[in-house]
């Protein structure tokens, strides 16, 4: 009788205690889904068919999601977020678009250009300047070449290009590339 | 001694005894290169290690000595100075040197041979004792200094130590420890007073950090140059009577890379920099000899750094000797000044024979990291040999000055397995190309080093990217969101200022604006309304109609 009465005032005393810590010390948000967009690499394309980044980095939490849907981020992001679940990673999936080496930016063949506008409503990270019947242009240094303004354009003046090579953004290649492309 | 004392001396030392060939280019007398006698100049913006300069001129202004060019950008940077007055002829992508071999942003200046300063130009500020460490930062920053020894990084910030960080030592690095490069040596030998003065420059910059006032110099020089040994330490004796501080001049042995930074302080005072670590975290600060006489010609002279000491040396040049180059002198008229090339094939190369850089084109211009430009005969011993297998056998590892472990750095590279690379310290790597130069299967192994370091940095730089597009991609959402409440806020204030108006005047308007509040019996009157109107409006056209025809 005595252990019935000391196992459960303990079990209740315990109850007691985790109930408050669950409320003292709650969690706001989905810390797993905030760790997974981090890994994210922010174009919000869309391309995995969630609306943006976010999205999917919570559809992966909520386990709705695979996590090879992300071809801008590619093999290295299948990789880490394969590594933070815990489970094996897997090749970009190809339904969802295909993976570039290098990172292209949308340039605005600004003498077609008829200022309509429509690329800049599209435009999730706001790297399209312009107005009404004014030329617009794409501030490269902020676009993460998700490619969403180049449906909308009724003229088709937006092209996709890599940024031009300077001495600033050049990196050592790999010795071994460097053999076999000399 | 202790166990691990004996292990160091038994071990192999680190480093390499190199063939200096330095004789080849000090036997000349130095020669000043006047920037209103060159045909052309190109200033390239970036000449510093941090973010590029932006314009204050544009093409087609005239241009004075000592003139600023560029606009001191916050953060890391530098601005860049006119050599001699002319004119600014383009701003445009000229070829400058950079392994990659592309061209970058150049100023274009045509002098004009008048060589007219800049009335507006660095007040000379000879009584420097009086001022603060605060103005004194200030003008090394607007003189556009940066390390001379090769980093180029801006010499005001190093010297911008944190209160509370005390600094006990200033290490003026005179050792040019690299094979050819002759410059600091010559520069110790003709220039050994401002050198003194601009380490003592340093010292009052610096002399707030002492814990206890005590701040001491050492000039660290290899033994290889006993003439600038000499030189500065009789420049030394001059200034015995006048320093109250203590200057030390140290001869060190002769060993490659004995001038690396990390290196010469772990010589000089035998204590070692953190990794990872700068020497301040040791209460050091370690200048070049070249960037304390910089700092001199600023301060006391009031002139910013508009040109350097540079070695034209190698087998394929007349007349090997040092000049002082104003910057932004294409590399050609340089080796001109100094007899021509011997053959017209010969190689050009910035730097010395480890660390230097092949250049693309004898058009680049010379800047301010530049040291030394070698003209080499294109023998077929200096073309790299094809690399093998690696062979495991360690002569890297005995050579590394930074004790770390080339060969599985270089495992780790190759496979692109960037994170275990971090992990085997290599930011800690200085590319000295030691490793490189002892291996017998002619790896390159300092290549595969830079290549993981690039990776990584610009893993990382995609990373702060990504992080700024999802602060903007919030951002949008928020004030799309935002938008659309204050839009309905609007829609609501103005149908209720409508209520408010005509509550019971005009039937049909309210009716019509309350929508889904009205019965149904109010809407249909509403409609009957519109309807009538809608005939009145018809039938009065109708009338006007032929009215109008008639008149036409």
């Amino acid at each position: 009788m005595l252990g019935i009465l000391v196992v459960g005032a303990l079990a209740l005393a315990f109850g007691l205690l985790l109930g408050y810590a669950a409320l003292r010390y709650k969690v706001e948000g989905d810390p797993v889904a905030d760790h997974i967009d981090k890994l994210l690499p922010q174009t919000q394309c869309g391309q995995c068919t969630f609306p943006g980044c976010r999205p999917y980095a919570e559809a992966i939490a909520a386990g709705e999601a695979d996590i090879n849907q992300c071809p801008p981020g590619g093999e290295d992001t299948v990789k880490a977020i394969a590594e933070l679940l815990g489970v094996e990673p897997k090749p970009v999936n190809a339904e969802n678009g295909t993976t570039s080496d290098v990172p292209l930016v949308a340039v605005i063949d600004e003498q077609t250009c008829i200022g309509c506008t429509l690329c800049i409503k599209a435009c999730p990270v706001d790297a399209i300047v312009g107005t009404n019947k004014r030329m617009h242009t794409v501030i490269e240094s902020e676009c993460t070449g998700c490619k969403l303004c180049l449906p909308p354009c009724p003229v088709d003046c937006i092209i996709m290009v890599p940024p031009a090579g300077t001495p600033a953004n050049w990196k050592w290649p790999h010795p071994q590339q460097q053999v076999q492309n000399t | 001694m202790s166990f691990l004392q004996l292990f160091r001396h038994l071990s192999p030392r680190p480093g390499l005894a190199l063939d200096g060939h330095k004789q080849v280019s000090t036997t000349r007398a130095v020669t000043t290169l006047a920037a209103s006698r060159c045909n052309i100049l190109y200033l390239p913006l970036q000449q510093h290690a941090g973010s590029k300069a932006r314009l204050r001129i544009k093409a087609g202004e005239r241009v004075l000595r000592g003139q600023c060019l560029t606009w001191i950008e916050p953060g890391v940077s530098v601005p860049v100075h006119a050599p001699t007055s002319g004119y600014v002829s383009a701003i445009e992508a000229h070829p400058v040197a950079h392994p990659s071999g592309l061209s970058d942003t150049c100023i274009v200046l045509e002098p004009d041979g008048l060589d007219e300063a800049d009335p507006q130009g660095l007040v000379p500020l000879p009584d420097y004792t009086r001022l603060d460490e605060t103005t004194l930062r200030c003008r090394i920053c607007e003189a556009g200094i940066v390390g001379l020894g090769g980093a180029v990084f801006p010499a005001a910030i190093k010297l911008n130590v944190k209160p509370d960080i005390p600094i006990r030592q200033l290490i003026i690095n005179g050792a040019e420890c690299e094979p050819w490069i002759t410059c600091d040596d010559m520069l110790m030998r003709t220039r050994a007073d401002e050198i003194l003065a601009g380490a003592r420059i340093m010292l009052q910059v610096l002399a707030n950090h002492a814990p206890d006032g005590k701040l001491t110099a050492l000039i660290g020089i290899e033994d290889n140059k006993p003439e600038a040994i000499a030189a500065m330490q009789a420049a030394l004796a001059r200034l015995a009577h006048s320093a109250p501080h203590t200057f030390r001049v140290v001869p060190i042995p002769t060993r490659y890379p004995a001038g690396g930074e990390k290196q010469l302080i772990q010589q000089l005072t035998g204590q070692e920099v953190p990794s990872g670590g700068r020497p301040a975290d040791i209460g050091m600060i370690c200048h070049n000899v070249a960037t304390a006489r910089a700092i001199y010609r600023a301060v006391v002279l009031g002139e910013p750094l508009m040109s350097r000491y540079v070695t034209v040396t190698g087998d394929g040049v007349r007349e090997p000797a040092n000049f002082e180059v104003p910057v932004g002198m294409p590399v050609e008229e340089l080796v001109r000044h100094a007899g021509g090339m011997l053959e017209p094939d010969c190689t050009l190369t910035m730097g010395g024979s480890m660390m230097g850089m092949a250049l693309h084109s004898p058009q680049v211009p010379v800047v301010k990291a530049t040291n030394c430009i070698q003209v080499q005969r294109p023998v077929p011993e200096r073309q790299p040999t094809p690399p093998m297998p690696c062979i495991r056998c360690g002569r890297c590892a005995e050579a590394c000055p930074m004790s770390l472990l080339p060969q599985q750095l270089y495992w780790h590279a190759r496979a692109r397995e960037l994170e275990q690379a971090e992990t085997c310290h290599l930011f800690d790597c200085i590319e000295c190309g030691c490793c490189t130069h002892v291996c017998p299967s002619h790896i390159p192994l300092v290549s595969y080093y830079r290549f993981a370091k690039a990776d990584i940095r610009s893993k990382r730089a995609a990373r702060t990217l990504a992080d700024q597009a999802r602060t903007r991609h919030a951002f949008r959402e928020e004030r799309l969101e935002r938008a659309k409440r204050e839009r309905a806020e609007k829609l609501a204030r103005h149908k209720a200022a409508v209520r408010q108006q005509s509550p019971d005047t005009d039937t049909a308007s309210t009716a019509t604006e309350a929508g889904t509040a009205s019965t149904p019996d109010a809407r249909q009157a509403a409609i009957n309304a519109a309807l009538e109107r809608a005939k009145a409006k018809k039938a009065a056209l109708a009338k006007a109609e032929p009215e109008s025809g008639e008149n036409a």
